[in-house]
């Protein structure tokens, strides 16, 4: 790693450049020199060095301070390093105040100069990773990348991508699978907040209380187990976007603390009594009408409001089937490497077969059936054959539906069953029901089924 | 291999054998270079290495391809306080100091053996900048850096896997020109 990293000595004392050159050299590092302050600004024009090493003295009318701050000029995550004879309290202040990374005084112990720059090669190999994987990140979720060539779908990513560079509150409706929180991730990439975090929240998954620790965060002692200071997904998300997924789920009181921080743009952590503001752009997704809810009074109307200034609806798959090829493809074309196949395409009468089939479990549930396909094909081509499974999925022959049941009453016997024959695990039970974790989480709370 | 200024008989005739196994070339030792008084720095009470390897540069006969300068003055350059021993990367010459790497220096009785393990080391840290090699991450590697006694005694006296197959490759790259 230490070849990418350039450096630049500048003294205008050659022995004093070379001979710390030759020795960093030896380390591995493409090493420059400079022999006065404006020399060094001629070089740092034309490469990015990630270290320079400045000699505070050096005459020509550009002192080590003053090279520093032109260089700072050109790069401001340069990290500089001033070298001197003498020290003195002043230069040193003056020297750290304008932004040198470290002071050092020559003749230095060779053990320290190598610490030193390890430790700065180490932070930039860090921002470096971090900046490569951010991009990463933003390439996997922009609105590019949402494959469809359904008009509706199409609109509903234009206005997102509208919206996206304002602050406004944005609410995702859709069913589950259907990609709200690839949207919103689309749209924190796509707004000025796309360096500052994207932090998303099941508000399914929790219990009240621990919903409550978990968004806003506890102080020491705040309830038992409260050990230590903790700041909730409020605080981390701050100048960047939170996620609120199944927002419909949340209690009363959890409403109530919620349309407070929409408001007032701060809050309280659990058991504490300092005001804490934060600048969060708010997503919220929910699979439930909210708007429903709120005639039956199980959502606060002004909670939805305030949450509802731009609706996003995503329509079901089984309402866009002109993109089950498209998307099939694209699931064939990045799932074939990762599961070690050579498959390229798909059989026509294979595609027949997806374009037929519901998918209760939207884009998810088709991306899950591509992968199982994958995992059993035998050709470089997916046939009807690898597709058999879905049609026992959308055919159960020999099922008998029961007599005198309500709706409610068979989704809960079906779920009890399925988390048997999986020992309790969600993960597996939701993919298997061809829903998301956290709606069937929401199931299990509300038919009140015990896990183990 | 020439010695510069006062070094006892033990130490290079240690080191010219082992320079011999692990690069295998043959070393000749050369007649000893006066005491490198010119390249004393009166306010530093040092020897600038960077003196010292000038002369090195001179002395080297006709059809040396390197050139190991072992001297028992503290060396130094500007802007570190000491060193173990300095090369050219890539280039013709190095030096080793062994003022530091006597355990007398850290007011602890001397012992033979150990200084000249640790001037094997340091040659051959030296002589490996001039085949190209940079420090190596194995602490364990004869190219690893050191900065003080201790890091010189956690080496072993050869190169690592990774440091001998870059050692042969410029060794090779070397005999094709």
């Amino acid at each position: 790693m230490k070849t990418h990293w350039q450096i630049l000595v500048v003294d205008d004392e050659e022995v004093m450049c070379e001979s710390l050159a030759a020795w960093l050299r030896e380390d591995g590092y493409l090493v420059d020199t400079a022999s006065s302050g404006r020399d060094a600004l001629e070089k740092a024009r034309a490469t990015d060095y990630a270290i320079y090493f400045v000699d505070l003295k050096m005459p020509g009318g550009m002192d080590g301070i003053e090279t520093m701050m032109a260089v700072r000029q050109l790069h401001p995550e340069a990290s500089i390093i001033i070298i001197t004879a003498y020290a003195t309290v002043d230069t040193a202040i003056t020297a750290m105040k304008e932004g040198a990374m470290e002071y050092i005084v020559k003749p230095c112990n060779p053990e320290e100069i190598s610490l030193l720059v390890n430790r700065i090669i180490k932070v930039k190999n860090l921002q470096r990773e971090n900046q490569i994987l951010r991009k990463k990140l933003a390439r996997q979720y922009c609105f590019q990348d949402i494959i469809s060539k359904n008009a509706r779908m199409r609109a509903i990513l234009e206005l997102a991508e509208d919206v996206a560079g304002r602050r406004s509150t944005v609410l995702i409706r859709g069913e589950s699978g259907t990609g709200k929180e690839l949207v919103a991730r689309a749209i924190h990439n796509s707004s000025d907040r796309v360096a500052q975090p994207f932090v998303a929240v099941s508000c399914a998954a929790l219990a009240e209380s621990l919903l409550e620790s978990e968004l806003f965060g506890y102080e020491k002692g705040a309830f038992t187990g409260a050990t230590t200071q903790k700041k909730g997904k409020f605080e981390l998300a701050d100048r960047g976007t939170i996620f609120l997924d199944e927002i419909g789920d949340i209690s009363m009181k959890l409403q109530l603390d919620l349309l407070r921080v929409l408001q007032e743009r701060s809050f309280y952590r659990v058991g504490g009594s300092q005001e804490i503001s934060v600048d969060v752009r708010v997503v919220a997704a929910t699979n439930v009408d909210l708007q429903q809810a709120v005639e039956q009074g199980k959502f606060r109307d002004d909670l939805f409001y305030r949450l509802n200034v731009i609706e996003i609806k995503l329509p079901p798959l089984r309402e866009r089937r002109e993109d089950v090829p498209l998307l099939a493809r694209h699931f064939i074309e990045k799932l074939s490497p990762e599961l070690g196949k050579e498959v390229q395409d798909i059989r026509e009468g294979a595609l027949r077969i997806l374009m037929d089939y519901d998918w209760p479990g939207n884009v998810r549930e088709l991306e899950n059936a591509v992968e199982r396909a994958l995992v059993t094909a035998r050709s470089e081509i997916l046939e009807e054959d690898d597709f058999a499974f879905l049609a026992a999925r959308a055919r159960p022959f020999n099922w008998q539906a029961p007599a005198n049941l309500t709706l409610d009453e068979v989704e809960r016997q079906v779920i009890t069953a399925t988390l048997a024959r999986n020992s309790g695990n969600v993960k597996e039970t939701a993919s298997v029901l061809g829903i998301d974790r956290s709606t069937l989480y929401e199931k299990i709370r509300r038919y009140d089924i015990a896990r183990e | 291999m020439i010695r510069v200024g006062a070094v006892e008989d033990a130490v290079p005739d240690a080191v010219a054998p082992r320079l011999e196994a692990e690069f295998g070339l043959e070393v000749r030792q050369m007649a000893a270079l006066s005491d490198p008084a010119y390249a004393f720095d009166a306010r530093r009470a040092q020897y600038s290495s960077v003196e010292i390897m000038k002369r090195l540069l001179d002395a080297a006969p006709p059809g040396a391809g390197r050139v190991l300068g072992i001297t028992g003055r503290d060396i130094f350059i500007p802007m570190l306080s000491f060193l173990f021993g300095q090369a050219q990367l890539g280039g013709r010459v190095a030096l080793v100091s062994v003022a530091r790497l006597r355990q007398e220096f850290y007011g602890i009785p001397g012992m033979t053996h150990r200084l000249q393990e640790r001037a094997i080391k340091e040659s051959l840290h030296e002589l490996g900048h001039t085949f190209g090699l940079t420090h190596c991450p194995d602490a364990r590697c004869a190219m690893s850096l050191s900065t003080n006694l201790q890091q010189v005694d956690t080496k072993d006296a050869v190169f690592c896997a990774a440091c001998r197959g870059r050692l042969e490759n410029s060794r090779l790259g070397a005999a094709e020109q």
